[in-house]
Formats: C-alpha cells, structure tokens, sequence
C-alpha cells in the first residue's frame, strides 16, 4: 500500500518536476496574499467588540464628545480621500480644501435655491468635484514636488477668493448661504449629533473599504510604482499621467460628497471653512499619521483632530505644541506614525527548498516544446568562445 | 527601412542640445552596441527610443510605427522595453513585485507566468531571492532584475543601459552571456556601454557616438580591430 503510493508519487513527480508545490507558486503569485498592518486581518472576535464599542459609542460620550467624534470622522474620511493623492501617489497637493468646497456649495446652491433633498445632492456635489479637479489638475499633473504643491495652493486660493467674491451671485459671498432643510433618509431627519455618528461612521466604514480594496487594486500598485520612481514607472509601460490624474480625481469625488456631508451637518457653508489653512490641517493629518496609510491616516485624524479638544485647557499652546510636534516629526519620523506595512507575497514559504533553475528546466521539457523556452545554456557559446569567434549562430 | 530606425535625431535639454542629428538602424534579431565617452549622448538616445525624452527633429520608426509620436507607455505595449541606466529597481519592493510590474502592461496571464518561468529559469539568483526586497540585492542582482523586468513584458526590441555598470569582471560575464541567450530567442538588442570589449564582443554591430554624432559605424569584429577605436575605447 504505502508501496504502491510511493511509487505513484514518483510518477506523479516525473510527470511534473516541480510537484504539487509549482501550483501553490502559481495560485500563490496571481493571488498574492495580502496582509501585513495595513490589511484589516482583525479576528473575528476583536472585531466584533469593536463593532459593538463603535455602535454605541454615542450612548456613552454624550452629546458633546459625539460631535466631536463626528467632527474627526469627517477629517478621517477626507484625510482618506487626500490620502490616494498624497499617500499613495506622492503628489504634494495642498488645495484639498477646493474640492470639498466645490461639494459643499453645490449641494448648498441646490438646496437653498432650488429646494433639491440634500441626499439628491450627494452624487452631483462628487461628481462636479471630481470634474473640477480634472479640469485644474490636467494642465499641472506633470508637475513634481514642491511645484505641485505651490500651484495646489494657488488654486485653493482661488476658490476661496471667488466665492468670497460671490461668484455668479450664487454663492453668498463672504457669509455663505444658510441650509434650512437636513438630510432626510427615508422620512428620518438627520438632526441630532447622534444621528450624524450613524451617519458618518457608515460613510467611514464605506471609504476604508473601498480604499482598501483600492490600495490592494491594479489602480493602487500602479500610484505605487509611480510615488516610489515615476520614471522607472513610466518606462515599464504604466501610464503615469492618466494615473495620476485618476488619483486626483478620485480624491476629489470623495472629498466633494464630503462637503456635502460637512454642508448638512454645520447647515452654513461660508469661505471660512474651506480655507488654506483647512488643506493644511489635512495634509498634516497624512503626513503625521502615515502617508499611504489607512490605519496611519486615522490615527493622525484622531491625533490632530481630538487631542487639542481632549486638552482644551493648553488652548494657547495649542499651535506651538502642533508645530514642534511636525517638526519632530519631520526629522525623527518622516515615515508618518504607522507608515504603510509591506504588502509581502509568500511565494518564498512555499518554494524554499525547490531547486530553480535546473527543476523549472526540466520541466519544461517535460511539458513539451515552448515557443519561448530557451536552449540549455550549456548548448550555447560562452563569451570566451565569443571572442575566439566561434558560436555566432548568423 | 530597417526594423528600427533613427532618423536625424536632435535632442535639446533647455539650451543645450545633446544630440546632433543621430542616424542609427537595428535589424531585426541583432544586437547593436552604442559606446561613447561620458555625456556623448548614448543614454539620451535610448529614452528617445523609449519615449521617456522627445526628439526636437527627426524621426524613429519601429516597423511602421513613429515612435516619437506614440506615448511611453504604448511603446512598451508595442514591445520594445528598457532596462534604465542606473538599474532603478523599486527598493522597497520584492523581487517578485518588480518583475510582476514589469508585466503592467500584459493582459495574458499565462504568457506573464511564462515570462516568469524562463526569467527565473535565465536568472536562478532571482528566483532564489524573489521574496527579498530589491533594495537588498547586490548590484548584479538588481542588474538582473532591471533587465528581468524589462522582460516581463515580452519584448522583441530589448534596450539595455550600461549593464555592466560597476559590475565584476565575472558578473559582467554572466549578465553578458544572459543577454546572448535572450538575443538567441529572437529578442532584438540594443546595448549601451561603456565597458566596449565585452560589448563587442557580444555585438553584432556597433555605433560610436562622440558629444552628440555618430562619428563611427561598423560590424563589431571591424571595430574591435579598429585602431582608432582601440586607442580611444579599449584601453589602447
Ligand atoms: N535631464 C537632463 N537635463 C539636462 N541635460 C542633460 C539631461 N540628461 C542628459 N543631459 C546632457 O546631455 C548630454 C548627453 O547625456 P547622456 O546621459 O545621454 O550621456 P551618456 O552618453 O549616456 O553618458 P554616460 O556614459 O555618462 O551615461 C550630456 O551633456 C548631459 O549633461
Ligand atoms: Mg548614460
């Protein structure tokens, strides 16, 4: 018995050098596992309590610290959004704030003026972000570093000026306009901070999956490649400028549907809110917590956006302690807090012990002729016989 | 015309031009050397081929195709990938993730574990090291990488910038000899060098560029016994 299973596991193995493990490379490396602390491979028990830690979280804070609550999940999403920028993409865009308000006045125009239910406004406020954004970012994405992010000022600026400037009479000027009706899901009116909670925590909970699955995508490795060596990039045939501007634009979509989030909630929009100081505030929320980094990204959101309420009293202090804190940042940990894990593939656990180059030889014979298998490289000339002239095959 | 044709290449960075009106053709199956000095031009040529640097005037053909008109990436697409001078591997990445973006623009996922099989198979130093980062690799390592990667997407026009750069002797052997075999499955190359022995050695034939000219073009046997070439290029 066990005879005859050795024999046939000998067979099995001259039929296919490389045995069962050749397939567990293969399925290994079109499948690559994901993991690493940028995965979300939480057990299943922690993240039951978490679930349940998060769901009545608003129970226990109180009206007040809700708000706040609220207030920093706006950030987190936002950060999320410039993070595919930023983080993943390496482009300094510091004019985040223009796109969140090109959301926030289009659901407020359409809401005071033409009475449109906030929630209709929604996909509109993303999608006329998302084309502001690739109106504006089309001409400067070939832009590097610090240029970029001079001219994403500018544009910011811009935006802030023309609607102080109550541009088209359409947005208010320097006072903004005042949005009367909420966001009503199925007859429910989101009022109250603890509807809020519900509401954005959902909307949290939708972006960090979607960017995950967006990090994990052809879309994700492609931005990677292009923060690591555009060039090298480039020259391996990924199109960096239509990925670029793809990532611009999708930080935008998710940052205009955020305005109108932001414009329900704080029901006035004014230029006040969308401010150069606002595109900071985000770009240190990536920088600190771990550009390219989910989980980075919402530590720093918590960081930048709770702590100086949590210590209200050091009021003053507030901005002095902020800016040593990125200076220390920049030198000691350039990274960010939790900088990106490694996407690792585990091919190496499973063929360690397989011998390459002779086994995957052989296996080809094996498998019969291949239009791109090589001649052995015992048959083919060495450079010493080169330079005797022998071995030119023309 | 030839397979691939350089015609009347001039190239400006700012002010300054780099490339004079170059004129060079590669025949399919061949490997042509460019040698040259430092700054001569010979890396500027090559970008053009690849798109990444665009001609001022002139044109390069690649079968029918007009090459400084097609954006970089589509030139890949068409088949002919580099090997970028300074090897610029992704560092943080593995050996496996570079060669897998190598094969960006491949849809054919058995031709890419093909690719796969016989870039391990031409480079076994790669396979053994594929889940370590490239960064860690020795410089002939990443050498092989870079040019592993440029094979994974299946080219038939390979371009190769200063393989051997700061390589051993031995090492530069064994990148050389790879590069034989990879020219023996039909893959047309072009080879920059600095080191114009073993290049022409290899070659079939070779160019000589000096501050932005071709100032020299013959069979690779011709030049190696040329005296000119001799004293100026081969350590007399
Ligand atoms: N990006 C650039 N900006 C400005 N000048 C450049 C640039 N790249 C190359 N040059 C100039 O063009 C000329 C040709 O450079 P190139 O890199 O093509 O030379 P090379 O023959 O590859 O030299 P090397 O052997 O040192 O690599 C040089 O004078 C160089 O200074
Ligand atoms: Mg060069």
């Amino acid at each position: 018995m066990i005879r005859r299973a050795a024999h046939q596991l000998r067979r099995y193995r001259a039929r296919s050098v490389l045995g069962p493990e050749r397939y567990v490379f293969l399925a290994e490396w079109r499948n690559p596992p994901r993991s690493g602390p940028s995965g979300l491979g939480l057990s299943v028990g922690l993240s039951l309590a978490l679930v349940t830690m998060l769901l009545t979280l608003p129970s226990v804070l109180g009206l007040y610290w809700t708000d706040l609550v609220n207030d920093m999940m706006i950030y987190a999403v936002l950060a999320l959004s410039l993070n595919v920028i930023l983080g993943h993409c390496g482009l300094f865009h510091m004019g985040h704030a223009a796109f969140y308000a090109v959301g926030a006045y289009t659901t407020a125009i359409l809401a005071t003026r033409f009475d449109v239910p906030i929630l209709l406004t929604l996909p509109l406020a993303g999608a006329l972000a998302g084309l502001f954004a690739l109106l504006v970012a089309r001409p400067i994405i070939h832009l590097r570093g610090d240029y970029l992010l001079v001219v994403t000022i500018g544009i910011v600026e811009i935006v802030n000026i023309a609607l102080k400037s109550n541009i088209f009479g359409l947005t208010g000027g320097a006072n903004g306009l005042l949005i009367l009706n909420p966001i009503s899901i199925f007859g429910h009116e989101i009022v109250s901070p603890v509807d809020f909670y519900y509401f954005i925590l959902l909307i949290l909970a939708v972006t960090i999956l979607l960017f995950y699955l967006a990090q994990n995508s052809r879309f994700g490795r492609a931005l990677n490649y292009i923060k690591q060596d555009e060039l090298a990039a480039e020259s391996t045939g990924v199109n960096t400028a239509h990925y670029k501007l793809a990532a611009f634009v999708l930080g935008a979509v998710w940052a205009g549907m955020l305005g109108t989030v932001f414009a329900a909630k704080i029901e006035t929009v004014s230029p006040g809110s969308f401010s150069y100081a606002q595109s900071v505030l985000l770009f240190a929320i990536v920088i600190l917590g771990g550009p390219g980094s989910i989980t980075g990204v919402l530590l720093g959101a918590f960081l930048i956006i709770s702590l100086p309420e949590i210590f209200r009293d050091l009021q003053n202090y507030r901005m002095l302690v902020f800016g040593a804190a990125m200076v220390a940042m920049m030198i000691f940990r350039p990274q960010g807090l939790m900088p990106p894990g490694r996407r690792r593939y585990k091919v190496g656990q499973f063929l360690g012990r397989f011998p390459a180059g002779a086994a995957l030889r052989r296996n080809k014979q094996l498998e019969g002729a291949d239009p791109t298998a090589l001649t052995d490289p015992a048959d083919l000339p060495s450079l010493a016989d080169l330079a005797n002239g022998e071995g030119k095959g023309r | 015309m030839s397979y691939l044709e350089l015609r009347d290449l001039r190239v400006s960075y700012g002010n300054i031009e780099a490339l004079h009106g170059v004129s060079l053709s590669v025949d399919e199956g061949e490997i042509v050397t460019i040698l040259g000095a430092n700054g001569a031009g010979k890396t500027t040529t090559l970008t053009c081929i690849s798109g990444l640097v665009r001609p001022a005037s002139g044109g390069i053909h690649y079968k029918k195709t007009a090459l400084h008109k097609t954006p970089s990436h589509k030139i890949v697409s068409l088949g002919i990938s580099q090997s970028p001078e300074g090897r610029r591997v992704f560092s943080p990445l593995t050996v496996q993730e570079n060669l897998n973006l190598g094969a960006f623009t491949v849809k054919d996922q058995a031709l890419t574990r093909r690719n796969l099989e016989w870039i391990f198979e031409l480079f076994p130093r790669l396979h053994e090291r594929r889940s370590q980062l490239a960064g860690t690799l020795s410089g002939g390592e990443q050498q092989m990488l870079a040019i592993g990667r440029a094979l994974m997407a299946s080219p038939r026009v390979l371009l190769l910038d200063e393989p051997s750069l700061g390589l051993a002797p031995i090492m530069v052997q064994s990148i050389f000899e790879a590069i034989r075999h990879i020219n023996k499955t039909g893959v047309t190359i072009v080879l920059v060098e600095q080191n114009a022995k073993a290049a022409l050695k290899l070659a079939d034939r070779g160019y000589v560029l000096e501050v932005g000219n071709v100032v020299m073009e013959n069979s690779a046997a011709a030049l190696l016994a040329d005296p000119a070439v001799q004293q100026a290029y081969l350590g007399g």
